[in-house]
């Protein structure tokens, strides 16, 4: 299926109550690409994001992986589909019954017939990978929170996925932890050459990996470029954005905020 | 009266949506009994989780109310001279009631509530978004072990109630109340049928059922934070110890 986009979202909407949080939106992400998602907090990243890996049922609208409708296939084929993605959580969502060597071996022993010496093989080189070698029988508990996000980064590629998503990699982190997160996604795109979706609020972070930056606003990726247009554009939404500044960011850029409104209020899938 | 009607109308419909999402998660699980990847290893864990680490509680509850059983029992009988019926009488209940509830509401508030609460943590911190993202339904994976687990050992639980309950009644009967011991074991199983017993045991089985399915649902749809998960782990142990006295009603009717 040459020339079909990796990812595709057709006029995606989601609601929650009557608070529009995504509204007929569209995107495209060819393979092999980074694209790095900005937008102010509240304005419904995650929830794109969480579309993507079908986590989240559209209102209205398609996702489709390698031309494939995620919704228009039973669920085992639906998890069938999610085999191809690799997803790294915020905080990492690391199993915490389970050592960092079992969550890393997790989708491994799910989703392979590998003996336990290729699974530990596996597991060291995906943690050799992030930096993290040795550690298999650490517990969770006992990580830092940049050391947990890259254990979340081993556990996503541990089944070498086409399709890489990270939901804010680096918030809260140090600068130095933060370069440290952004080696890891640069050379495990180097060395895997996946089609990657990041979310971020750090400009840095966002032009070291994208091949293009999307702005979300109003339910929709309102702005395309690559990181180079982006960074000089004079736009005054990317203007607000670039330079970290209030006052040039238009009024209607501004999340609506509704108490009891909120990602974490919908159904589970 | 419109304020009136809207009042009675939400918790109704709050209890249905409930109800029909217990039903849809309950389908959702008997489907994933029969799927592979089957999970013994860890159907085997919270069968210790369950079971064994519930023997100490049950075995206590059990004990003292056969104890209190024949105490009670012992005041009403001797009014009309039927002390020696003693036995049957806590044998009876044991077996066909007061075992399989109260095991049923004690591994409520040990074992559903502590479902509840793992998987509401897991909930708000995304392990189970996680779960899905890695192509695992979390319903088959989190589910099916806690209620294979659960159904299978409440009647083994329950047998244990069974066995202390009746040894609190004797030791009760016959050290305190000075009964004699061979009569007292002689009426204790002199109007026992196997009926008694078989009913108790699949009573059980459906406390098992319902108590894992309450804990597994409240703490898979937790929402929010702590307090999220604390609400859910009150409400597995409210929801489910009602779930279980008032299928012991109908229970009761379809079984005698």
């Amino acid at each position: 299926m040459a020339g079909v986009p990796a990812i595709r979202l057709r006029g995606v909407t989601k609601a929650f109550g009557p608070k529009v949080v995504l509204d007929h939106l569209d995107l495209a992400v060819e393979k092999g690409e980074s694209l790095v998602l900005l937008g102010q907090s509240g304005i419904g990243k995650s929830v794109l994001l969480k579309h993507v890996v079908g986590l989240l049922k559209p209102d209205a609208g398609s996702v489709e992986i390698d031309g494939e409708d995620l919704w228009a296939v039973s669920a085992r084929e639906r998890d069938v589909l999610r085999r191809k993605f690799g997803m790294s959580f915020q905080e990492g969502a690391l199993f915490d019954s389970m050592s960092v060597g079992e969550n890393i071996a997790f989708p491994l022993v799910r989703h392979t017939k590998q003996t336990k010496k290729e699974i530990a093989d596996r597991v060291a080189e995906c943690l050799e990978l992030v930096r993290l070698p040795g550690t298999e029988d650490k517990r969770p508990s006992e990580l830092s929170g940049g050391m947990r996000r890259r254990v979340g980064f081993a556990r996503a590629i541990a089944l070498q996925p086409q399709i890489l998503l990270f939901d804010e990699p680096t918030t809260g982190l140090d600068p130095i932890t933060t370069d440290v997160l952004v080696r890891v996604i640069e050379e495990m795109r180097r060395k895997l050459n996946p089609t990657a979706i990041t979310i971020t609020h750090d400009l840095k972070v966002a032009f070291a990996i994208a091949d293009r930056v999307g702005l979300l606003a109003h339910g929709k990726i309102e702005i395309e470029m690559t990181p180079k247009e982006f960074e000089a554009s004079a736009d005054p939404r990317v203007a607000a954005f670039v330079k970290g500044d209030s006052e040039l960011s238009p009024p209607e850029l501004e999340p609506e905020r509704r108490p009891g409104v909120s990602p974490a209020a919908a159904p589970p899938v | 009266m419109k304020n009136v009607l809207e009042a009675i109308g939400r918790p109704v419909l709050r209890l249905l949506e409930g109800v029909g999402r217990f039903f849809e998660l309950l389908g959702q699980t008997i489907r994933g009994f029969f799927l592979p990847p089957y999970q013994i290893s860890m159907t085997a864990k919270q069968v210790v989780r369950v079971g064994v680490d519930s023997v100490p509680v049950v075995f206590l509850t059990a004990l003292f109310t056969g104890g209190v059983l024949a105490l009670q029992t012992f005041k009403g009988f001797q009014r009309f001279h039927a002390e020696g019926y003693i036995g049957s009488v806590v044998a009876l209940s044991m077996l066909r009631e007061l075992g399989p509830v109260l095991t049923g509401l004690m591994v409520t508030g040990r074992a559903g509530s502590a479902m509840a609460a793992e998987l509401g943590s897991m909930r708000v911190t995304e392990q189970i978004d996680a779960l899905v993202s890695l192509a695992t339904d979390p319903v088959q994976y989190l589910f099916v072990p806690r209620v294979l687990a659960s159904i299978i050992v409440a009647p083994m639980l329950v047998v244990l109630a069974d066995v202390t309950g009746i040894l609190g009644g004797y030791v009760v009967a016959v050290q305190y109340l000075g009964a004699n011991p061979v009569v007292y074991m002689n009426n204790t199983f002199q109007f026992l049928s196997m009926e008694d017993m078989t009913s108790g045991l699949i009573k059980a089985a459906v406390f098992g059922l319902l108590f894992s399915m309450i804990g597994c649902q409240t703490g898979y749809d937790t929402k929010g934070g702590a307090e999220g998960v604390g609400t859910s782990t009150t409400s597995a142990v409210v929801l489910g110890s009602l779930a279980i006295l008032i299928a012991d009603f109908f229970l009761t009717k379809v079984l005698f």
